[in-house]
């Protein structure tokens, strides 16, 4: 472009260190946004307008269940006396317990959040090892204007499917594959077959946006001075592409992988829903509509730490793999 | 390079009316979108009686004439259910975005208002809150405010606020960091007077199209609050609800949960669409040209057999009847040092392009002969050609790769053309990398491009194009981007590099006193042709086209006598979609006449060794 | 105006080191240096545009025009709303004046309908010259503005800086990169090397007999045609 002579303001440029004080500072942040859920899962219960208790027993049951009940949650005391409580409660592994079931929520929780992990772990690893291929492929294919009809038939392709939510696809491949063809079971959780369509029906939309972003990507990277020399040396082609490119694009694939992760723990829910998969998306829904508060508190807390330290845990796989560590900040 | 070609001539400009492209894509969207609407005006008073109808003969029904897509657990037509439905589906999702966008700006806006520490709480809530997944907001929203249609709307508007408060942010920090908004900080106008007139409108459009995005996003994340459970509650209905029944009974009636499934997803569908394309017109630059034909290259002649590289008629255009480089011919010997030089949009780093096979599509070449070596570039392999010509670009921050180490980038020549070993790769980097007056070349082959400076990078560029025996280096605009101190002693390394090697150089820049430094003839171009070539010698002195000749006169030296203004030329290169017949310097010439609008002056011999394309010029 | 012992910090980065600098009346200072010296740092702090520690007296008016003429204007106002900005007077007495402020840079007064993406670089760096002067600045601070011109544009708009000295006494600090562009427009010439002003003095001295060794490797690296 234009000879710009490059002299902004301060124009020693603004590298933030990746250093050891990068990551206590991470790590700070991180135990603060800890705190901040625990605050916030603690005051859900308080900001429910009425007595939970009685919202959650109903107008029938007698007075003194719910003042019993009221004790034993501790709920006659005072706030800030409830709050440490509850704070000790939750770092010694007390989660409270089910109004409904008298299940502890610990074991609730320990019980389903590994089927909810695999799903969305599984829904992860599948749409990156086959979005990112498939946009770097329709990078190439369409740099610079090339091949109109390819560009334009991804676009609009991973345009529609970003746009249909997850029950739809659940609610579809159920009809077609579950119901209709009987190849796969249509719910609940009973070995490897029952996990094809759950996962497929979470992997799909993440699949169009990631294709999309990672053609951008590489779009970018092949328009690079860079790549121009490795073109002027004449490299092959799969050399140029893995070698040059890729590890270039990496950093964002990464990084959505973590959000991807993180969305997904949370997009579970509603495939969790139509395929009766005993994961935690299934209870919360059960608990917030049967008013069973302590699990509903116990399950949004275990869901946000988990966003938490995925996005801690990708952040420091950055600064760790990055070797410019010029990696924005999240 | 300097010359994007047909790009170049729309830089940074904002559309002047974003105008939807006319794709069936775009114009999908806009049609759901628009049926959307339609359907939540009239929807209600059409068939509103018919989905309240109960039908206590025609209860839990499959698809049927009568009911297309079933009934419900009272007999009510489900077909009128989901058109009726589309009201209260958009209006939810309307009154969603609206909270959580209204929300969401006000949140982003305040820090730009606040004092420092409330400020920073504000913008480290919001980072915190983007991370969180939209959905467990919105659960956490509607436990606290009762389920229903209140809460899935409250819980949907705070799982979109964080977005738009963020969106907002750096929208506002980037237009109140930009130099127009310091220049009426110093001009004395009041904050207030740059809120109005600078900041909003300049966010404005980008909010609004995201608050576009956000309502389609609206739409789905109600839909599968109320498809939970948590949504609407009976006897309201949306289309989540609705859907909510139909997957109750989808083991013996699938097609109930069709209509609702199909309008959600047309919805999502038809917004997304409709996003995109006012996206992509947002961003868009007007690009214009119109077809010409092109030209069938004369015959070449007799071809050189001592040059290096000799180029005849070569010419580069883009589809419009854009073009850039136009007939160009030009020839180096062993050794020589030829400068060519150009302001943007003359057509210079084109050239080279060309020249390194690197004209990005939908540009195409064409020549007469372009012979590498004495071989026709066409036929040559990959390996003779990045074994027998080395680049090197103006930005050496963008020429080395940022995620390989230096070494590994300068040996990978020397493995994929020459079949060396690693380690014997690796031992000739090093080598080279010495050559190039690198301090500690073994150290510096281990490190990542960041880790050296500028001149150095531009150096282990060099040393790149060196690993090889190449017979022409083509260095484009290599020293612009680097300080007058290391410009120059990147420029001497050019000259050794030559001196030693016997390559050749063609050394492209837009500032001709370089030229001086280092080149042994100069070609200066104008508008895709060369207008004048002459021995650097010459240059200052006997140059003979009045554009050189201006272009000189415009450039201050350390010589100038500081008395007197400078030469200035009137006007502006003419786009290469503009050039006329005749001599496109024509228009901002003093010595043109009738002659030169009309005919092209062909570029004849001139002086000693030179050539000029002038009527003018007796 | 007189700055003196101005130091500019970011963090822990010292980008202007204790400068201490004279701009008379009616003259234009030259402040050369390379990128990173602190040269742009020190125009801005003189604009106000970034906190400093130390003195600047005498100009109570500082307008500033930047090195992008396509970042410096806002695209969505005309070339008449961005140059009549600065101007505090009534509807009618703003036009004149605008138009006035476009004649003073040499550009018609049919300009001012037009917006940004219809003129040249050398037209927009013009536009933002009259507005900065719109607001009559005791100073104007001029920041690499021909950097981002094409050459044969650039002997125009340095000619234009030359004349508004000598037609209307304004006094300028002019700062560029490029020693031959400061050597012809400025009557001082300041060095700048790593934050600090390493020589300064009339231009015909710093130019022809340089006491600091670093002016002497600028003047040595200055390309020439011959």
């Amino acid at each position: 472009m234009r000879e710009l002579h490059k002299s902004g303001p301060g124009s020693p440029r603004r590298v933030r260190s990746r250093g050891p004080r990068w990551v206590v500072r991470q790590v700070v942040r991180f135990a603060v946004s800890l705190a901040a859920l625990l605050v916030a899962s603690f005051a859900m219960i308080h900001f429910i307008p009425g007595d939970p208790v009685r919202a959650s027993l109903g107008p029938a049951a007698p007075i003194e269940l719910v003042q019993a009940r009221t004790a034993a949650l501790g709920l006659d005391r005072s706030i800030p006396e409830q709050f440490l409580t509850y704070t000790g409660h939750v770092l010694s592994g007390n989660f409270g317990t089910s109004f409904l079931s008298g299940e502890p929520v610990v074991e609730i929780v320990a019980a389903r959040l590994p089927n909810t992990l695999a799903l969305a772990l599984l829904a992860t690893v599948v749409a990156l090892l086959v979005a990112v291929p498939l946009g770097m492929w329709a990078a190439v294919r369409t740099e610079n204007g090339r091949n109109r009809g390819t560009e334009y038939a991804f676009t609009t392709v991973t345009g529609t499917a970003v746009a249909v939510p997850e029950f739809l696809y659940s609610i579809a491949l159920v009809t077609v594959f579950a119901i209709g063809l009987g190849a796969f079971p249509p719910a609940g959780k009973a070995g490897a077959a029952s996990y094809v369509l759950p996962v497929l029906a979470l992997a799909i939309g993440p699949i169009a946006m990631i294709a999309r972003i990672s053609r951008a990507e590489t779009l970018r990277e092949l328009g690079t001075d860079y790549v121009r020399l490795a073109r002027a040396k004449r490299l092959p082609a799969a050399r140029l592409y893995l070698r040059h490119v890729l590890p270039n694009t990496l950093t964002a694939t990464l990084t959505l992988g973590g959000l991807l992760l993180s969305a997904l723990i949370a997009g579970s829910v509603l495939v969790e829903y139509v395929f009766a998969w005993p994961g935690l998306g299934m209870k919360i829904v059960e608990s917030i509509t049967q008013k069973d508060y302590p699990v509903a508190q116990g399950v949004i807390l275990v869901y946000g730490a988990i966003v938490l330290v995925v996005n801690l845990a990708v952040d420091l796989a950055l600064a760790a793999l990055d070797p410019t560590s010029k990696i924005r900040e999240a | 390079m300097s010359d994007t070609p047909p790009a170049a001539h729309t830089r940074r400009g904002f559309p002047m009316k974003p105008r939807l492209p006319r794709t069936p894509a775009a114009v999908a969207g806009a049609v759901l979108v628009a049926a959307m609407i339609m359907l939540a005006v009239a929807g209600p008073p059409i068939w509103g009686a018919s989905a309240e109808r109960i039908d206590a003969a025609a209860i839990l029904q499959g698809a049927s004439a009568a009911h297309p897509l079933g009934t419900d657990s009272l007999g009510r037509d489900l077909l009128a259910r989901v058109l009726v439905a589309g009201r209260f589906s958009l209006a939810l999702a309307l009154a969603a975005t609206l909270i959580g966008g209204l929300a969401g700006i006000v949140l982003g806006a305040l820090p730009s208002v606040l004092p420092g520490r409330p400020a920073r709480l504000i913008t480290g809530t919001v980072n915190a809150l983007v991370a969180f997944p939209g959905l467990l907001l919105a659960m956490f929203t509607a436990v606290v405010s009762g389920l229903g249609a209140r809460g899935a709307v409250l819980g949907i508007g705070v799982a979109i606020a964080p977005g738009f408060a963020r969106l907002t942010q750096t929208l506002a920090a980037t237009v109140a960091g930009s130099d127009y908004v310091s220049a009426a900080r110093m001009l004395g106008v009041s904050r207030r007077r740059i809120l109005t007139g600078h900041v909003l409108p300049n966010i404005a459009e980008p909010l609004i199209l995201q608050l576009t995005q956000a309502l389609g996003g609206a739409l789905l994340g109600l839909a599968g609050m109320s498809f939970l459970g948590l949504g609407v509650q009976p006897p309201s209905f949306d289309w989540g609800r609705l859907l909510y029944d139909g997957f109750a009974r989808i083991y013996v009636t699938p097609e109930v949960a069709l209509g609702p499934a199909a309008a959600i997803a047309l919805a999502g569908i038809g917004f997304n669409l409709l996003g995109d394309a006012m996206a992509k017109a947002a961003a868009r630059t007007a690009a214009g040209g119109k077809a010409s034909d092109t030209a069938v290259p004369p015959d070449p002649g007799e071809p050189n057999p001592g040059a290096v590289l000799e180029v005849r008629d070569l010419t580069v255009a883009f589809p419009g009847g854009v073009t850039p480089v136009r007939g160009l011919s030009l020839t180096i010997a062993p050794g020589e040092i030829v400068g060519l030089v150009g302001e943007s949009g003359s057509g210079k780093s084109l050239t080279a392009a060309a020249i390194g096979g690197l004209v990005p599509y939908p540009g195409t070449v064409a020549y007469g002969r372009l012979l590498l070596g004495g071989r026709d570039v066409a036929t040559l392999s990959g390996k003779a050609l990045g074994t027998t010509l080395a680049m090197v670009f103006q930005d050496p921050m963008a020429s080395l790769n940022p995620a390989l180490r230096v070494g590994g980038q300068l040996a990978e020549v020397a493995r994929v053309h020459q079949g060396a070993g690693r380690a014997e790769a690796n031992r000739r980097a090093v080598d080279r990398l010495g050559h190039v007056h690198l301090p500690d070349p073994a150290a510096r082959a281990r490190q990542h491009p960041h880790e050296l400076s500028g001149g150095m990078r531009q150096r282990a560029v060099i040393a790149m194009g060196l690993m090889a025996t190449p017979r022409l280096i083509i260095a484009d605009e290599p020293t612009t981007a680097l300080d007058v101190t290391v410009q120059r002693q990147i420029l001497r390394l050019l000259r050794e590099v030559t001196e030693e090697s016997g390559a050749a150089a063609l050394f492209i820049t837009h500032d001709i006193a370089v030229v001086g430094e280092l080149c042994d003839r100069v070609m200066v171009m104008y508008a895709g042709r060369v207008v004048e070539e002459l021995p650097v010698s010459r240059l200052a002195a006997e140059a003979a086209h009045p554009y050189t000749r201006a272009l000189i006169a415009s450039l201050p030296d350390m010589a100038t006598d500081r008395d007197k203004p400078l030469a200035s030329i009137p006007g502006r290169q003419p786009a290469p979609s503009e050039v006329g017949p005749g001599c496109a310097f024509a228009d901002r010439c003093a010595l043109a006449t009738a002659r030169c609008s009309a005919e092209r002056p062909p570029l004849i011999p001139y002086g000693e060794a030179g050539r000029v394309a002038c009527w003018e010029v007796k | 105006m007189i700055i003196e012992d101005l130091t500019v910090r970011f963090g822990a980065f010292t980008a202007v080191d204790r400068v201490t600098l004279e701009i008379p009346p009616g003259r234009i200072v030259g402040l050369v240096g390379e990128s990173g010296s602190g040269k742009s740092s020190l125009a801005r702090a003189v604009s106000g545009l970034v906190p400093y520690t130390g003195r600047i007296d005498g100009a109570r008016n500082v307008q500033m025009v930047f090195q992008d003429p396509y970042a410096s204007l806002d695209p969505r106002m005309t070339v008449g709303e961005s140059v009549g900005e600065g101007v505090r007077r009534d509807r009618a007495g703003r036009r004149a004046e605008v138009e006035r402020l476009l004649g003073l840079v040499s550009l018609p007064a049919g300009l001012a309908g037009r917006y940004p993406r219809e003129l040249s670089g050398g037209q927009r760096q013009r536009v933002a010259i009259a507005r900065a002067l719109g607001a009559a600045p005791d100073l104007l601070v001029a920041d690499e503005i021909t950097s981002a011109l094409d050459v044969s544009v650039q002997g125009a708009v340095l000619n234009l800086v030359r004349s508004l000295r000598d037609e209307l006494g304004l006094s300028m600090l002019f700062i560029s990169h490029n020693l031959a562009v400061v050597r012809y427009v400025s009557d001082v010439v300041a060095v700048m090397h790593q934050g600090r002003v390493v020589e300064s003095g009339p231009t015909e001295r710093v130019v022809g007999e340089p006491a600091h060794d670093y002016t002497r490797a600028l003047l040595e690296a200055v390309p020439r045609l011959t």
